[in-house]
C-alpha cells in the first residue's frame, strides 16, 4: 500500500476533500445525464417513428432532456422544478415545496422530540433498575428487528378512528422509530463513567440522584448527540412514510405518492431532493449543536 | 371487570417474580443463562396477558386494537394467504435484493479500498446517502421495474448497498499495522493479505452491516409495496386490509414480518458467532 503524503491546512482540505468529493459528485452527475438519455431515448424514437420522421442524434439527446414525464428527468429539469416550487410560489400555496417540506419537518421534529424524551426515560430506567434492564432490553432490541414501518398505515388509520388526526399520528411513527437509537446510546452513555469516578462519588457520600446529575448525565451527553444524529434522520423517514396512507394531502411523502399516481417523475425527484437536503440539514444542525455543547462542557473531541 | 383484575394480578405476579429473579446471584452458568432468557419471556407474556385483559375488560372495539387471541385465531385460519404474501415479499423481493445489495456493496468496498482517491471521494457521499430517506426511491423503482417483485428488490438493493459499503470499508481498515507488516515480511501479495488477514478482521463490521440490512431490507420491500403491487404481498395486504378495517389481518401480517425479521437477525447472529469465533466478545472466558 502506498503511503499518502501528509498535507496541511488548505492544501489538505483541497486534496483530501474538495477534489475527490467533487470528482465523484461530477461523475455521478455525468452518469445521471447519460442515463437520462439512455432511458428516455426509446420514447423519443417511438414518437419519431409514429410521426414518420427521421430524428438526428443531437435532436434526440436534447429531446430526452425536455420531456414532460420522463422516465428519468435530467438534473437541470429537477433543479428548475425545485426553483419554481420554492422561490416562484407563495409559501402557503399547496403547490409550494416549502409548504410540503414544512409539514413533514414539523411532524419530524415533534416525533423526534417525543422519541428523544422516551428514549432518555427508558435509558434512565434501564440503568437504575436491574429488572427493567433484564426484562425490557431484550425486547427493545427485538423491536428493532421488526419492520416497524409496516405498522405506519395502521397507526394512522387507527388514531384517525379515535379522532386524533393531523400532526400527532405521523409524529408517533417518527417517535417509534427514533426512540431506539436514543435509548441504546443513552444506556451506553449513562454507563460510561468509570468505576473510579463512581467510587469517588461514593466516597463523597453522594446519593443516587447526585450521581445521576453530577456524573452520569454529563458523561452521557456526547453519546446522546451521536445517537440523536441517527435518530433525526430515521424520524424523517418515519414522517415521510407516515404521510403515505393519509391520502396524499400534504407533506413530502404525499408529494411522492401523488407523483407516482400521476406519473409526475419530476415532482417525485424534486420531493426526493428536498427530503435529502432536509435530512442533511437536520443532521448537520444536530452535529453543530452537539459540538458546541460538548466544547462548552470541556469534553475534548 | 374480572378480565382487568386477572390481567393486573398476572402482571404484578410476573413483575414480582422478575424482581426476585433479577437480584439472584447464580453461580451456575447454564442456570444463569436460562434465567436471563426467562425474565424477558415472562415480561413479554405479562404484556400479552395485560393486552388481552385490557381489550376484553374495557370492551375496546376490535377495529382499534384486537386482542392477541383474535390475532392468533386469524393467523391460524388464514395461513395460505399469509404464506403467499410471505413468499412474494420475503422469499422473492427481500432475499434477492438483500443478496444483490450486500454483494455489490461488498465488491464496491473492495474497489474503493484499493483506490485511495475513490475512498476520499466516495465515502463522504456514501455516509451522506446512508442518512437519507432512501425509501423515497420506491415510487421511481416501481415505475422503472414494474409492479412485481423486481421493483421491490431494486429498492432493497439501494437501501442495503450503502450501509454495506461504509461498514466494509471501515472493516478493511480495522486490521492493525503490526499484522499488516507481518504479512508484508511473509512476502504475501495483496490478495493473500486481503483473504488471510483483512477480510477476517473486517468480519465483525460486515456482520454488523448484514444485521442492519436484514431489517432495512424488509422495511424497504414492504414500503415499496405501498406504491403498487400485484394483489399479493405483505405490504399490499397491510395497506388494503387497513382500508377495509380488518385490523386483525394487519396484525397477523405484522406478526409474520416480526417473526421473519427476528429469525433472519438471529440466523445472522449465529453465523457471526461461527465466523468470528476469535473475536473477544465471543471467546470463552
Amino acid at each position: 500500500m502506498a503511503m499518502t503524503l501528509k498535507r496541511e491546512g488548505f492544501a489538505a482540505i483541497l486534496h483530501d476533500r474538495l477534489i475527490p468529493i467533487g470528482t465523484v459528485a461530477l461523475a455521478i452527475m455525468l452518469l445521471w445525464y447519460i442515463f437520462t438519455v439512455v432511458l428516455n431515448a426509446p420514447f423519443e424514437r417511438d414518437q419519431a417513428e409514429r410521426a414518420g420522421t427521421q430524428i438526428t442524434t443531437s435532436q434526440l439527446i436534447s429531446n430526452t432532456m425536455a420531456q414532460k414525464r420522463p422516465i428519468l428527468p435530467a438534473p437541470h429539469q429537477v433543479a428548475v422544478e425545485i426553483w419554481e416550487t420554492t422561490v416562484n410560489k407563495n409559501i402557503t400555496s399547496k403547490r409550494s415545496l416549502v409548504y410540503h417540506t414544512w409539514v413533514t419537518l414539523s411532524s419530524t421534529l415533534l416525533g423526534f422530540a417525543l422519541g428523544t424524551g422516551l428514549g432518555v426515560l427508558l435509558a434512565v430506567g434501564i440503568v437504575h433498575s436491574r429488572v427493567l434492564d433484564k426484562s425490557l432490553m431484550p425486547w427493545i432490541i427485538t423491536s428493532q428487528t421488526i419492520p416497524i414501518l409496516a405498522i405506519a398505515p395502521m397507526v394512522i388509520v387507527v388514531l384517525n378512528a379515535v379522532g386524533i388526526s393531523g400532526l400527532l399520528p405521523k409524529a408517533v411513527i417518527s417517535m417509534y422509530l427514533s426512540f431506539f437509537p436514543i435509548a441504546v446510546g443513552m444506556v451506553k452513555g449513562l454507563r460510561s463513567p468509570e468505576v473510579m469516578h463512581l467510587d469517588l462519588m461514593h466516597t463523597y457520600n453522594a446519593s443516587r440522584l447526585n450521581v445521576f446529575w453530577k456524573l452520569r448525565w454529563p458523561a452521557s451527553v456526547p453519546f446522546l448527540f451521536t445517537s440523536m444524529k441517527v435518530a433525526v434522520a430515521i424520524s424523517l423517514v418515519g414522517a415521510i412514510v407516515g404521510e403515505l396512507p393519509t391520502g396524499a394531502s400534504a407533506g413530502l411523502g404525499a408529494r411522492l405518492l401523488s407523483g407516482s399516481y400521476y406519473g409526475q417523475t419530476i415532482q417525485i425527484w424534486s420531493a426526493l431532493i428536498a427530503a435529502a437536503v432536509l435530512a442533511a440539514i437536520l443532521v448537520l444542525v444536530i452535529d453543530l449543536i452537539g459540538r458546541s455543547v460538548t466544547r462548552r462542557m470541556g469534553v475534548i473531541t | 371487570m374480572s378480565w382487568i383484575l386477572g390481567a393486573l394480578i398476572f402482571w404484578i405476579a410476573a413483575w414480582t417474580i422478575n424482581q426476585w429473579l433479577s437480584v439472584q446471584t447464580i453461580k451456575n452458568n447454564a442456570l444463569q443463562q436460562t434465567v436471563n432468557i426467562l425474565i424477558p419471556v415472562l415480561f413479554g407474556a405479562a404484556l400479552l396477558v395485560l393486552w388481552e385483559g385490557v381489550c376484553r375488560g374495557f370492551n375496546i372495539p376490535t377495529v382499534l386494537l384486537p386482542p392477541p387471541s383474535m390475532i392468533w385465531a386469524r393467523i391460524s385460519s388464514s395461513t395460505d394467504i399469509l404464506w403467499a404474501d410471505f413468499r412474494q415479499t420475503y422469499l422473492k423481493a427481500v432475499i434477492a435484493g438483500f443478496v444483490m445489495g450486500c454483494g455489490s456493496g461488498f465488491v464496491a468496498a473492495i474497489i474503493v479500498d484499493r483506490i485511495p482517491f475513490l475512498r476520499k471521494g466516495l465515502l463522504p457521499i456514501g455516509n451522506l446517502v446512508a442518512a437519507l430517506p432512501i425509501v423515497g426511491m420506491a415510487p421511481i423503482m416501481v415505475m422503472w421495474f414494474g409492479f412485481d417483485w423486481e421493483s421491490k428488490a431494486a429498492v432493497v438493493v439501494i437501501m442495503t448497498f450503502f450501509p454495506m459499503l461504509v461498514n466494509t470499508v471501515a472493516g478493511l481498515a480495522a486490521s492493525g499495522h503490526i499484522e499488516r507488516d507481518l504479512m508484508h515480511t511473509y512476502g504475501s501479495s495483496y490478495w493473500q493479505t486481503l483473504f488471510k488477514l483483512r477480510l477476517p478482521a473486517a468480519m465483525p463490521f460486515i456482520f454488523n452491516a448484514l444485521k442492519i440490512n436484514s431489517t432495512l431490507a424488509l422495511i424497504g420491500a414492504i414500503v415499496a409495496e405501498f406504491f403498487g403491487t400485484p394483489i399479493v404481498g405483505m405490504g399490499f395486504r397491510i395497506s388494503t386490509e387497513v382500508g377495509r378495517m380488518n385490523v386483525d389481518m394487519v396484525w397477523a401480517e405484522i406478526f409474520i414480518a416480526a417473526l421473519a425479521g427476528s429469525l433472519s437477525y438471529g440466523l445472522l447472529a449465529l453465523l457471526e458467532r461461527a465466523v468470528t469465533f476469535w473475536h473477544p466478545s465471543y471467546r470463552k472466558r
